[in-house]
């Protein structure tokens, strides 16, 4: 038997149990990453089997219907399994099939049967079947299939040593006994088949069927060997369409009397019951959308106000700990860069950490409940009509909190042209790092008046601004489908799973990914950019920051130690780097009401949008607590525009500058995710130009109307 | 008189599927169990009036569009 690196696919149809397997096999033991040369998420893991040393190695394949596939991660399944090369090429299949709707289980069961791959299948769902009024029998399968089944229950783990074993059995086989096709090849087929297999040096004949089909998703094959098929596709006269088509249907005549045999019903086969009752409410033309709406507002809540909170408590604790480690350290550059680079840049992504967490939770719950289905159902032909897919909505919804794993969960949408479209327009919706920004603007212009008795008046603006936010996605996404041209047709055809109970340790799990997810992609660059603005403002050309600091001594010799301080550290700023900046495009703000400091203040957003409250703090030689509102709100009023002696923060800037954030792409790391997921600067840097164009373009058209 | 479809279907209302007029469509809903001679049943229909959940074989619910649903022809 094969000792050590023993490798373990699982494979299945959506829906039918394979994640909760996956978890259930690996417990925490277990990673997330890509498969190499695609970004497809793969999760990996490892288990023990009583017998073998080694642990090991599972891989959960994306699920799908069949193995020929609709989409770019399904895709990856053959990939791997016509590969015997590839790192990921498994010793044993595990294929997961939903006992509950077995007929259309036991197709992708019989493809990857016919591959030629040693295979187990793990019978889940047989209490879903019993409630459906079926008995289904795992012995008359395996009979009639000739392949171990294991009965299991993947959420409570029953029949999962009985799996292990049936493994261990097939790892432990010496000679592999003659395959029976389940899909015999036709006439005509075989000849081009021999010739594939000749060229190819391959042993099975559905391998080679899968070349002649395929050939063109196989990352292993090469431009000639690809051409070459061509070619014999030709000289065959082979119809892939036809091929397809006749062979499925063949496959079904096969299966057909297997599930007879296996399969007892006792009375009409139904959907569960809550499952009927629930859609009847859920895709209600009116409560649907009333209880989408609720369920929105609560998420709202909870990223606003219970999430706000906790952060407030991290922003707390940091800022203690970075008045801490600057005490203890000895003063000079090293301790700044440490401090006021460095930590500071890791409080500036810790921060965000509670709304994620509990943003992505709920997501996960919702798609746990089978909930999430139903919302894409609903919001289908609105999403639709902007060249959008109903799959967009989860996307959309996570962008509030943040748009680096909003883009991530773009991976579930199967059609390539709309999955692009969704990530061009995702960071358009109004992520909770703008939310400083848009407090402290509206805070200084619109007054605090109630509207028709219980508004306020600040509050009607805010939610504006995420509407606008939401208006803007849609817009720019029907705008950019009638320039990019639409290369595939769209498909919606989704399987509504029944309700279910979410599995909690799978809501933490996924919680945890896309906090590593943020923290990993996003911090990354927050950090690399807050050294590097630390550095940009900290020093300057020449000995002017030096100048500009003995300059400002001089002045306000009779002043107070703390409003001394504040007037060096904004005098430097100014003749620092970014200072030099700011001075440097305001030609180009100019048109927008901007002047230098407000330069700096949007170059430091790029680190991270928040980042603009404590620039725009140390700019204006705010004294004290840097990040306090009504603090900065107070010196922000008094500042004059040096040219006219107008308040410098008029209604005109402040709505220049709101318009400004609600559509720019101001964040670096949206742009890098944007480069990972798209493959390449194209999209990334077309994404940017147009956010820019239309960032410039609303805040121009805001501050001429109001000045 | 153009053919019987799964879109034309009423609320409640059930068919067996006879054929389908897209090849292309035809493999992905024969991959999704949707096959000739299987009954199915128009469950729910989104607010705007598309897409629709049918029930298939008694077996699960899928959601498709008008345009997809009209592929399915019925008997």
């Amino acid at each position: 038997m094969k000792q050590g690196n023993i490798k373990v696919a699982l494979v299945g149809n959506p829906n039918a149990g394979k994640s909760t397997l996956f978890n259930s096999l690996t417990g925490l033991r277990q990673k997330t990453g890509n498969f190499p040369g695609v970004t497809v998420e793969k999760k990996s893991g490892t288990f023990r089997i009583a017998g073998i040393d080694a642990p090991v190695t599972l891989v959960d394949l994306p699920g799908t219907y069949s193995i020929y596939p609709k989409s770019k991660d399904e895709a990856v399944v053959m990939d791997i399994l016509a590969n015997p090369k590839h790192p990921d090429f498994p010793d044993v299949v595990i294929v997961v099939v939903d006992a509950s709707n077995l007929q259309r289980n036991l197709l992708l069961f019989t493809e990857v049967s016919d591959l030629g791959l040693p295979c187990v299948m793990a019978l889940n769902m047989l209490d879903v079947a019993q409630s459906m009024n079926l008995t289904v029998s795992a012995v008359q399968l395996a009979m009639q299939l000739n392949v171990p089944v294991a009965s299991i229950n993947a959420r409570t783990g029953v029949g999962i040593d009985k799996l292990k074993e049936a493994v261990k059995q097939l790892l432990e086989v010496q000679k592999k006994p003659e395959l029976r096709y389940f899909y015999e090849p036709k006439k005509e087929e075989i000849a081009l088949i021999g010739e594939v297999k000749q060229i190819y040096n391959l042993q099975n004949d559905y391998v080679a069927l899968q070349y002649v089909c395929q050939h063109d998703n196989f990352s292993f094959l090469e431009q000639p060997a690809r051409t070459r098929l061509d070619k014999l596709i030709e000289k065959y006269g082979f119809d892939e369409n036809h091929f397809l088509a006749t062979e499925t249907v063949a496959r079904y005549e096969k299966i057909k009397p297997i599930v007879s045999k296996a399969v007892k019903s006792s009375g009409a086969t139904e959907q569960p019951y809550w499952t009927r009752k629930l859609d009847s409410i859920l895709l209600h033309r009116v409560w649907g959308y009333v209880i989408f709406a609720l369920v929105l507002l609560l998420v709202f809540q909870a990223i606003f106000s219970w999430a706000t909170f906790l952060s407030d408590i991290v922003d707390g604790g940091a800022a203690q700990g970075i008045e801490w480690v600057k005490s203890v350290l000895p003063e000079g550059v090293l301790n700044d860069l440490i401090t006021d680079g460095i930590l500071a840049g890791v409080a500036g992504i810790i921060v965000f950490i509670p709304q994620i967490a509990i943003l992505f939770a709920l997501v996960s719950i919702l798609e746990e409940s089978g909930y999430m289905a139903r919302v894409m159902v609903i919001m289908d032909k609105l999403m639709r009509r902007f060249g959008l897919n109903g799959r967009s909505v989860v996307p959309l919804i996570s962008g509030v909190a943040c748009a680096v794993p909003a883009i991530m969960t773009t991976r579930s949408i199967s059609s390539r042209y709309e999955r692009l479209l969704t990530i061009l327009v995702t960071p358009l919706m109004s992520c909770s790092a703008r939310l400083p920004i848009y407090t402290i603007l509206i805070a200084l212009v619109v007054p605090s008046t109630q509207v028709l008795g219980f508004f306020s008046l600040q509050g009607l603006v805010l939610f504006g601004l995420y509407f606008l936010g939401l208006f803007g996605a849609l817009a720019s996404a029907w705008l950019l489908s009638l320039f990019i041209p639409r290369n595939e047709p769209s498909y919606f055809m989704l399987e509504m799973p029944s309700y279910k109970l979410p599995r909690w340790g799978h809501v933490g799990f996924m919680m945890y990914e896309s906090v590593k997810s943020f923290v990993l992609e996003a911090g990354k660059v927050i950090m690399a950019i807050s050294i590097v603005l630390w550095v940009l403002s900290s020093y300057g050309p020449g000995d002017r920051m030096k100048k500009a600091e003995q300059t400002t001594l001089t002045k306000m010799s009779n002043a107070p130690q703390e409003e001394v301080d504040a007037a060096v550290a904004s005098a430097r700023l100014e003749n620092s780097y970014a200072g030099q900046f700011g001075h440097f495009i305001e030609p180009v703000i100019r048109p927008l009401g901007y002047d230098w400091k407000i330069g700096i203040a949007l170059l430091a957003s790029f680190a991270a949008r928040e980042v603009f409250v404590g620039t725009m703090a140390t700019i204006y030689s705010i004294s004290g607590d840097s990040e306090d509102v009504p603090t900065v709100k107070q010196r922000l009023l008094q500042e004059k525009d040096p040219e006219t002696g107008a308040p410098m923060f008029s209604a005109a800037v402040c709505a220049s500058l709101l318009m400004f954030y609600v559509f720019a792409m101001m964040c670096m790391s949206t742009i890098a995710v944007v480069y990972r997921e798209t493959h390449g600067w194209k999209w990334p840097l077309i994404q940017l130009a147009y956010l820019m164009v239309l960032a410039y373009g609303a805040a121009f058209v805001a501050y001429q109307l109001f000045s | 008189m153009s053919a019987h479809t799964v879109s034309k279907l009423r609320k409640g209302e059930k068919g067996v599927i006879k054929s389908f007029s897209d090849q292309a469509m035809s493999l992905k809903l024969l991959e999704m169990g949707c096959l000739p001679g299987c009954e199915v049943r128009l469950d729910a229909i989104a607010p705007f009036g598309d897409p629709i959940c049918i029930n298939v074989g008694g077996c699960y619910s899928l959601s498709l569009r008008l345009n997809e649903a009209s592929v399915i022809e019925l008997e």
